[in-house]
């Protein structure tokens, strides 16, 4: 067990090394100069050119890369060319949103699929089970940005049930906070219920036609009982599984929603952060990002262990 | 019983968070299409930036509703020698700022000096300020190496800006900007909103510049660069005033009984750059002929789509400016391909591909460039479109190597001298000897009447030549809550002297 999380440790750091070296190249290879930006439009060439010098662009690319690399071995992911603060500084501003979102929407994503799903492979073949997978088939196909503008377009402006975005204004409480991410929690939850909603009522099929399960029927077992003790538990680890996956898309998928919803975390940083080739930036959200996933692959993986005995490492 | 008190505590839940949100009295949230980088406005040319600014940082002059240059830190227009080289500056007293100190001479003299160092605008005149000198704790001298007519335009413009700092904090660089503004700079959090707060010690400015009024506790800019999203927010109340709005959004706004539509008519004008310094921009009939094919009324109508966001207006200046004439007018919106056909043969044509670097940022933008392209190529041109990110615009344009016309758009400046693209030292490189003559005229001359006869021949020049092509002018959309008054619609909207109705 040990000498599996080493490896999975060791993984993660070369993971997160590659992940580095290519964001960095990446964000060098597309056009854009951050000076050009900062200056605004009638900046002369010759400030641009002072500029680039101040921030450190002129280097060369492999004297910039050394230095990146060597100052995030040690923590400092370098200063945002754009809020001049250091990137960890931004990054952590950023967290509480976008973790938050990423919650709640698993949240409402299990409170809607996994029931349904459930439900669907006990029932399979009734209407319901038809209507689930038509559901699922829709809140997949619906892009999160036109459901985030139909629900703030009626929920948020002409009912005025929710706010239609930001995070709350200057000094706001960490109630209102929250109860600005509800309508985003719901957008985003709808669309990734669906994978969940398919994988649980697949799973639960698969088992519901084991031999075990009709032994417990034949032993005179209450229906309840079999499906929820005994068929769920066995159909655990690839629900697990897809849960694990959906949190960590969701973590970086929530882009499109925190852009209709204004929302300050780490996706909508990220997208600002490519408009204005705020490359150290771009390359501290994508490291955390990157060990996000990886993180989360591996405290899934852990978690195979408590959910099965019979899983050993 | 349990499923009733469930119900009753969200409700409660529910409604004390409602009323957390509810705004404080006299504070007025505005969505602005992005986060400021700097709150210093000498080193920015970004609306973006001279919109935040204007409420904390001042300058020695500013302009009225008519666009005249009037007092502001300055006690009262400058006397200026006969030979228009000196400009003595009397000061207001007892200006405080924010942080209690009083303004001097010496925060003024400290503050254009770093002006001519820092700001692109400053660093334009550097070379024709002989010297900047405090005469009296009240009074600033500016000594010119020629005279210089635009001096006072630009030491009242809010974009890159010569606004007064206090000696004490004067460096290259400025992270905690204190000025003597009505409003005072209390917080950024970066991407949700800058706050801005009542300055009590605030003195007002003379009759000219107008009373600003402190009636609003607070202001709070909040950057919301998605433009559907400002105007949710402005629908749904959350935004008193919502800057840039699309025109598509203008009947939904007007139809709202909480908001209402702010159309700045004219706003601006759309322009093709071009690249004087190489390519195929250099020969004068590949310019007629970009001149000759274009059908601005269509490019326009596909850019806006409504007679009511546009004006087929080749004048530089729209009706009611005073530097409004009808110089060169023939040769605007002439749409006629075979006209330009004729002079690609002249100029010996050889179907290199015709660059328009544009971007997708400003739809309209791309939408001109489609247009354009049509009709360039039904005149022989072959055309390339370079459509790429705003950032990849905005350094590609610096390199002469790439483009042939770049799109980009200007509000209407109070002084035409504030266009960088007259100028020979912009990017574009219109190294024309007659324009750079009449430029020098233009800047030199003090007589209002006489630059007006000046400027008439610069705009002939700038269509027989080809110096840059105006599309036309566009209106601009802004939105406000119908319970705010006080704000005199800008392109720069300023929230002095608004006040929220019950």
């Amino acid at each position: 067990m040990s000498r599996y999380l080493l490896r999975r440790l060791i993984g993660m750091v070369v993971v997160i090394f590659l992940v580095l070296t290519i964001a960095f190249v990446l964000v060098r290879l597309a056009p854009g100069d951050p000076a050009s930006l900062l200056l605004g439009p009638d900046a002369t060439p010759e400030e641009v050119v002072a500029l680039r010098t101040r921030l450190g662009l002129d280097q060369p690319i492999l004297m910039q890369y050394f230095s990146f690399v060597g100052n995030a071995l040690q923590g400092d992911l370098g200063r945002s060319l754009f809020f001049n603060q250091p990137v960890t500084q931004v990054l952590a501003s950023r967290v509480e949103p976008t973790a938050f979102l990423a919650l709640f929407s698993l949240m409402v994503a299990l409170v809607i699929a996994t029931p349904i799903g459930i439900w669907a492979a006990y029932r399979r073949g009734s209407l319901l089970d038809q209507g689930s997978i038509t559901s699922a088939m829709l809140a997949a196909s619906v892009p999160s940005f036109l459901t985030g503008l139909i629900f703030q377009r009626y929920l948020a402006t002409d009912l005025g049930w929710f706010p239609a975005s930001g995070y709350g204004g200057a000094g706001a409480s960490f109630g209102d906070r929250m109860w600005h991410l509800v309508l985003p929690s719901i957008t985003l939850g709808i669309t990734n219920s669906a994978l969940i909603l398919r994988f649980t009522r697949a799973s639960m099929l698969d088992i519901l036609g084991e031999d075990y399960v009709r032994t417990a029927r034949a032993k005179g077992m209450t229906e309840r009982r079999v499906v929820l003790r005994h068929a769920l538990k066995n159909a655990g680890i690839p629900i697990i599984t897809v849960i694990g996956l959906t949190f960590a898309l969701l973590v970086s998928g929530a882009v499109v929603t925190e852009r209709v919803f204004n929302l300050p975390g780490m996706g909508n940083l990220v997208v600002n952060a490519v408009l204005r080739r705020d490359y150290p930036v771009i390359q501290g959200t994508l490291i955390v990002v990157a060990g996000l996933y990886v993180l989360v692959n591996l405290l899934t993986d852990l978690l195979y262990l408590v959910v099965d005995k019979r899983v050993k490492y | 019983m349990t499923f009733r008190a469930v119900c009753l505590a969200t409700s409660a839940a529910l409604a004390l968070t409602v009323a957390a949100q509810a705004h404080a009295a006299g504070t007025v949230e505005v969505a602005i299409v992005g986060d400021p980088d700097t709150f210093d406005p000498m080193v920015s040319t970004k609306d973006v930036v001279s919109i935040v600014t204007q409420h904390y940082m001042e300058t020695l002059y500013t302009f009225d509703e008519k666009w005249d240059v009037v007092p502001l830190l300055a006690a009262d227009m400058p006397t200026i020698s006969e030979d228009g080289l000196t400009y003595t500056i009397p000061l207001r007293e007892g200006v405080s700022f924010h942080d209690g100190s009083a303004m001097d001479s010496a925060d003024v003299l400290a503050s254009l000096e770093r002006w001519e160092k820092v700001a692109s605008r400053g660093q334009g005149i550097a070379d024709k300020i002989a010297g900047i000198e405090a005469t009296s704790p009240t009074e600033i001298t500016i000594t010119l190496t020629e005279p210089y007519s635009p001096l006072l335009s630009l030491l009242a413009f809010s974009n890159s800006a010569a606004v007064v700092y206090p000696e004490e904090i004067i460096a290259d660089t400025i992270d905690k900007p204190i000025g003597t503004g009505p409003y005072m700079l209390e917080a950024h959090e970066p991407d949700r909103y800058t706050q801005l707060v009542r300055f009590d010690g605030y003195t007002q400015p003379g009759e000219a510049a107008g009373e600003r009024a402190q009636i609003l506790d607070e202001i709070r800019f909040v950057p919301v660069p998605d433009t559907n999203t400002r105007v949710e927010g402005l629908l749904s109340g959350q935004f008193a005033y919502a800057d840039s709005l699309s025109t598509e959004a203008f009947d939904r706004i007007e139809a709202s009984d909480v908001a209402e539509p702010v159309l700045l008519e004219p706003f601006g004008w759309p322009i093709f750059a071009i690249n004087h310094k190489k390519g195929l921009m250099t020969d004068l009939n590949i310019r007629k002929a970009v001149q000759a094919a274009l059908p601005f009324d269509d490019m326009l109508f596909a850019a806006f789509g409504d007679e009511k966001f546009f004006q087929t207006d080749g004048a530089l200046y729209p009706e009611g400016w005073a530097w409004r004439n009808d110089a060169g007018l023939d040769l605007y919106n002439i749409n006629d391909q075979e006209k330009a056909a004729a002079y690609l043969e002249e100029a010996g044509y050889d179907g290199t591909p015709f660059r328009i670097l544009t971007s997708r940022q400003y739809e309209f933008h791309y939408q001109m460039a489609e247009v354009a392209r049509m009709a360039l190529e039904m005149a022989g041109f072959t055309v390339q479109m370079d459509v790429v990110d705003w950032a990849t615009l905005a350094q590609n344009r610096d390199n002469p190597d790439l483009w042939d016309v770049y799109i980009t758009h200007s509000p209407f400046l109070p002084e035409p001298a504030l266009t960088s693209s007259f100028f020979a030292t912009a990017r574009e490189g219109w190294d024309n000897p007659d324009k750079n003559a009449i430029l020098d005229r233009f800047t030199s001359e003090t007589d209002p009447e006489k630059r007006k006869e000046i400027f008439a021949e610069l705009q002939q020049i700038i269509y027989d030549d080809v110096g840059l092509i105006k599309v036309g002018n566009f209106n601009a959309v802004q939105g406000k809550a119908k319970a705010l008054s006080g704000v005199r619609p800008s392109p720069w909207p300023a929230f002095w002297n608004a006040e929220m109705a019950e």
